[in-house]
């Protein structure tokens, strides 16, 4: 993150100004992905006009970085009406999609709405993988003829892939795939539980040495290998904890439905009120929910505050937390990510791990020694890991 | 001396944060942030009026500093985010675009 836009995210967060929003436009799509946590039948969208309406709200709210989000977003037939108007009101927008419906003259207007970037689900470079995940004859190779139609018009396009078993080992490709485009790449290890709590698709999620295997891959890794795989030195002080806070979501960021409803995040599904029965800044500054979400800070965490990760190593959502069930507990898939990328088991993990010995994630359900790195400190270190 | 006209560009991301002005550049992501003075003068950059009289409306009505300083400081300012694609600068007044 640049300094610039650090110093406009403190800024915002001391005016209560939401300065981002992922919006999903529909939960209706093309593709059956195996993972998704979405169902996929319309319950009364929101129409244009409301989106419309909704919009010049968020641009009076102060709201900059708009990201539209499904669901396939191209399924709604008013999509560029919605993306031309976001682009008048001067939002900086993000779209994320599968691409599939994007063809010659999708991708010109694309490339007219001077977009910051286009964010395309790829979960392999092989279609028999891909297809599979999709549920999409052929969903691959559309994808990827639009990834070209859009890079071709300078349009940044990034790829996500979205990492389970059956696809794990495709990575590099995608990867390889992504430079081979003119695509930047991204990695998504987690599998999160469906919006409606169900969690029968968290058995989808890599198992602890295949995710070892991403957090300390190189190629992976960024300018800063050592500062992510970073010994933690231990529980922040009090005075500290009292000050930090464990996420941007109800802080500077939120969630929009394509029914209206308003959430801290999308993986963070607390229903903060719905934009047709009362206006987006008055959820913002005054429903409960916002206001409980942001009042939390990591003092407030009764287990992870003590935990050795709490002073910033940790890679904790709330909105996770709140799914397993308490949003001031610890998130037993980050307490895993943390304990494979740093070697130390974080006391949330041990918690956990005691509380649930079967374990539907696929991780290993019993928790290591408070400070024994297990089989990962015994690998060898990646870039000084 | 001819006049100079400025135009916003539309293909920027912008927004007022506290009353200063947040522009993200379409062309290289780059972020921007506008001081109070150049703040008034990009909402003012409509194209059609000359920049000597957007800097005698928008600025010396309401900040201290005499005419001539002000002009040669905005003129830098609308070169430098000319330079980065946010602002288009001309001799003749720039029609919008559709």
């Amino acid at each position: 993150m640049s300094a610039l836009i650090q110093e406009m995210s403190d800024k915002a967060q001391r005016l209560g100004i939401p300065l981002g929003v992922q919006f999903d436009l529909t939960y209706r799509c093309n593709e059956r992905c195996v993972h998704c946590y979405l169902d996929h039948d319309d319950r009364d969208e929101m129409t244009t006009a409301e989106i419309k309406d909704l919009l010049e709200q968020m641009a009076e709210a102060g709201v900059f970085f708009l990201t539209f989000s499904g669901g396939e977003i191209m399924m709604r037939r008013d999509f560029f009406a919605i993306v031309e108007h976001a682009r008048r009101l001067s939002f900086c927008v993000k779209l994320k999609t599968n691409a599939v419906m994007i063809h010659r003259s999708e991708a010109d207007r694309i490339q007219a709405l001077a977009l910051d970037s286009v964010q395309i689900s790829v979960y392999s470079h092989r279609a028999e993988v891909h297809d599979t995940i999709t549920r999409l004859p052929g969903s691959l190779k559309r994808t990827i003829e639009a990834v070209r139609l859009l890079v071709e018009r300078g349009v940044k396009v990034v790829f996500a892939n979205v990492l389970m078993r059956d696809n794990f080992a495709d990575y590099s490709g995608v990867q390889a795939l992504a430079a081979e485009v003119g695509a930047e790449f991204t990695i998504d290890p987690t599998i999160t539980p469906k919006i409606d709590g169900n969690r029968s698709i968290l058995g989808l999620n890599i198992d602890r040495a295949q995710l070892q295997q991403v957090l300390r891959d190189p190629s992976l890794l960024g300018a800063s290998p050592e500062e992510f795989c970073a010994l933690p030195d231990g529980p922040p002080a009090p005075q500290d904890a009292q000050l930090m806070l464990p996420c941007s979501a109800s802080h500077t960021f939120c969630y929009v439905s394509p029914y209206g409803d308003v959430c801290p995040c999308v993986q963070f599904p607390l229903l903060a009120g719905n934009v047709r029965t009362t206006r987006f800044l008055d959820i913002w500054h005054h429903s409960p929910q916002m206001k409980e979400v942001r009042s939390i800070t990591l003092s407030d965490l009764p287990v992870c505050s003590s935990c050795a990760h709490g002073g910033g190593t940790c890679s904790r959502c709330p909105g996770l937390a709140y799914m397993e069930g308490d949003m001031r507990g610890p998130s037993h898939q980050d307490c895993e990510k943390t304990f494979v990328r740093t070697g130390v088991a974080p006391t949330g993990w041990r918690v956990r791990c005691e509380a649930h010995p079967v374990d539907e994630t696929g991780a290993d359900p019993q928790p290591p020694p408070a400070q024994d790195p297990g089989p990962i400190a015994s690998s060898p270190p990646v870039n000084g890991c | 001396m001819s006049p100079v006209y400025i135009a916003r560009v539309k293909e920027v991301a912008a927004r007022s944060i506290g009353g200063e002005m947040m522009i993200m550049s379409a062309r290289d992501s780059m972020l921007f942030s506008l001081n109070e003075t150049a703040t008034a003068i990009w909402q003012a950059a409509d194209g059609a009026t000359p920049l000597a009289e957007i800097v005698q409306r928008s600025v010396c009505a309401r900040f201290e500093v005499d005419a001539a300083t002000a002009l040669r400081d905005a003129e830098e300012l609308v070169e430098g985010l000319a330079q980065h694609g946010i602002l288009k600068v001309s001799n003749l007044p720039i029609e919008e675009t559709p």
